[in-house]
């Protein structure tokens, strides 16, 4: 079972739907009793990164995430629920994140060359850098959609994939447990899918 | 590097595609959720349904469709059409949408940009124009076309995009329907006012309108067309190979 943590950030329909194609058995929760009885989490997100770390935090998702993330729970967070993995964000002021993934959220602006529009809205190619389970379907070259306007930075280890938008920028991370996506595998096709299931059959 | 998008536009009245389709080894042509998955199937990147019906009926029908459409598809979804509140925005956006079209709603009342932009995102929400030249000046058209609103385009374009648009699509009634390709002139003076991605959309009439698209206007995000792609005259597949082969970035 996959709980989908939910605490009120975005839509999760195509999310959802996206895993139920895939096989998956998912939970849509925000019951600390279901996170934990769950053999794996998906953190989604959309939006912006200090109300969604403050919804985590007022409703106590942090610590139960955190905790079971370090007892070695496998979890997946997307978009905004990858960048929430990392130590801080420098979105409107500066967030403290989840700790989980070294490395911190950065604005696009001023690090980007000024003909790039922001947000990076579309499809892009991704440049794989390392293997992890949950890329076991994907190689150099697959294009997945993206949606954001700051990017994780100095990832170190745990940098999976990136992309080039005027510069190379974190697409994927993985550490052990610990794996996100900057871009929506649930809007990105096949591709996409193939992520989500890579996630589903993954074992120890 | 970031691709240029192929966008199928599906008017949908009373549950069913309206502009007649024509496609080989698809059966019921006109079920949006068949032509939706064909699309999705050619390398379609993203898929706009517009809602064209004007009963609470056939609005009901559409939210069915699109909830279809979003448990089986997996590209991005815009949806438009009768959107007016806010209300409309979270109605579409609980059935799978990804992107919210505008159009007379925000012409009628401009602060629902501003208001959806800050619920959902700015990248949530597109301002959709209808633009015709009037004795030389562009000027923005309402009710599908048929209401001059007196407002000049780009400055319209413009103050969408200040207050949180986060994609425009321009739509060229003068080159619409005629086939003869998109209306780069009008494009490019959008293209020049906003920092945004710019979606073109009217006058596709064939391949080559859409290579030329790319290389004359190269920050043009996204060609956008209707019939040329229901009733089969252009093969998404083909299109974009034939861009690829002019050196236009596309997802293949």
């Amino acid at each position: 079972m996959i709980a989908i943590i939910d605490y009120g950030v975005g839509n999760l329909f195509s999310l959802s739907s996206s895993l139920k194609a895939v096989g998956a058995d998912t939970v849509l929760t925000s019951d600390p009793d279901e996170i934990r009885a769950a053999d794996k989490i998906i953190l989604p997100g959309v939006g912006a990164f200090g109300d969604a770390r403050q919804k985590l935090c007022d409703t106590g998702l942090d610590r139960v995430v955190i905790e079971e993330v370090k007892k070695g729970k496998k979890i997946f967070g997307i978009c905004l629920g990858m960048q929430l993995l990392f130590e801080k964000s420098f979105e409107y002021g500066e967030h403290e994140g989840l700790g989980l993934l070294k490395g911190a959220v950065v604005p696009m602006e001023g690090k980007i060359p000024v003909d790039f529009k922001i947000p990076h809205i579309g499809w892009n190619a991704l440049d794989k850098k390392k293997e992890h389970p949950i890329f076991k379907y994907i190689k150099t070259g697959d294009f997945v959609y993206f949606v954001h306007s700051y990017f994780a930075a100095d990832c170190d280890d745990s940098l999976l994939a990136t992309t080039d938008y005027g510069r190379e920028m974190t697409a994927a991370v993985a550490l052990n447990n610990v794996t996100g996506t900057q871009f929506h595998p649930e809007k990105s096709g096949e591709v996409g899918l193939s992520i989500l299931r890579a996630f589903n059959e993954w074992e120890d | 590097m970031i691709t240029k998008r192929i966008i199928p536009c599906l008017d949908v009245k009373d549950g069913r595609v309206v502009k007649g389709v024509n496609f080989l080894g698809l059966a019921d042509v006109s079920s949006p959720v068949k032509l939706a998955k064909f699309y999705s199937d050619s390398g379609a990147d993203e898929l706009v349904f517009y809602d064209i019906t004007a009963s609470s009926e056939g609005r009901a029908l559409f939210t069915d469709i699109l909830t279809q459409v979003a448990s089986t598809i997996f590209v991005p979804l815009t949806v438009g059409g009768g959107i007016n509140t806010v209300a409309d925005f979270d109605r579409v956006l609980k059935c799978g949408a990804d992107k919210v079209s505008v159009n007379s709603g925000a012409i009628k009342n401009p602060s629902l940009i501003e208001e959806a932009a800050k619920k959902y995102g700015n990248q949530c929400v597109v301002i959709s124009a209808d633009v015709k030249r009037v004795d030389g000046v562009f000027r923005v058209f309402a009710k599908g076309g048929r209401e001059n609103t007196g407002m000049e385009a780009i400055e319209w374009i413009k103050h969408a995009v200040d207050l949180g648009a986060g994609e425009v699509v321009v739509n060229s009634i003068d080159t619409d329907g005629v086939k003869k390709g998109f209306d780069l002139e009008m494009l490019d003076r959008v293209l020049n006012a906003v920092s945004v991605p710019v979606i073109a959309s009217g006058g596709a009439g064939s391949k080559e309108d859409f290579v030329s698209l790319f290389k004359t206007l190269p920050t043009v995000d996204a060609g956008l067309a209707a019939s040329v792609f229901h009733f089969g005259e252009i093969d998404i597949k083909d299109l974009k190979k034939e861009l690829k082969k002019n050196d236009i970035n596309v997802r293949i």
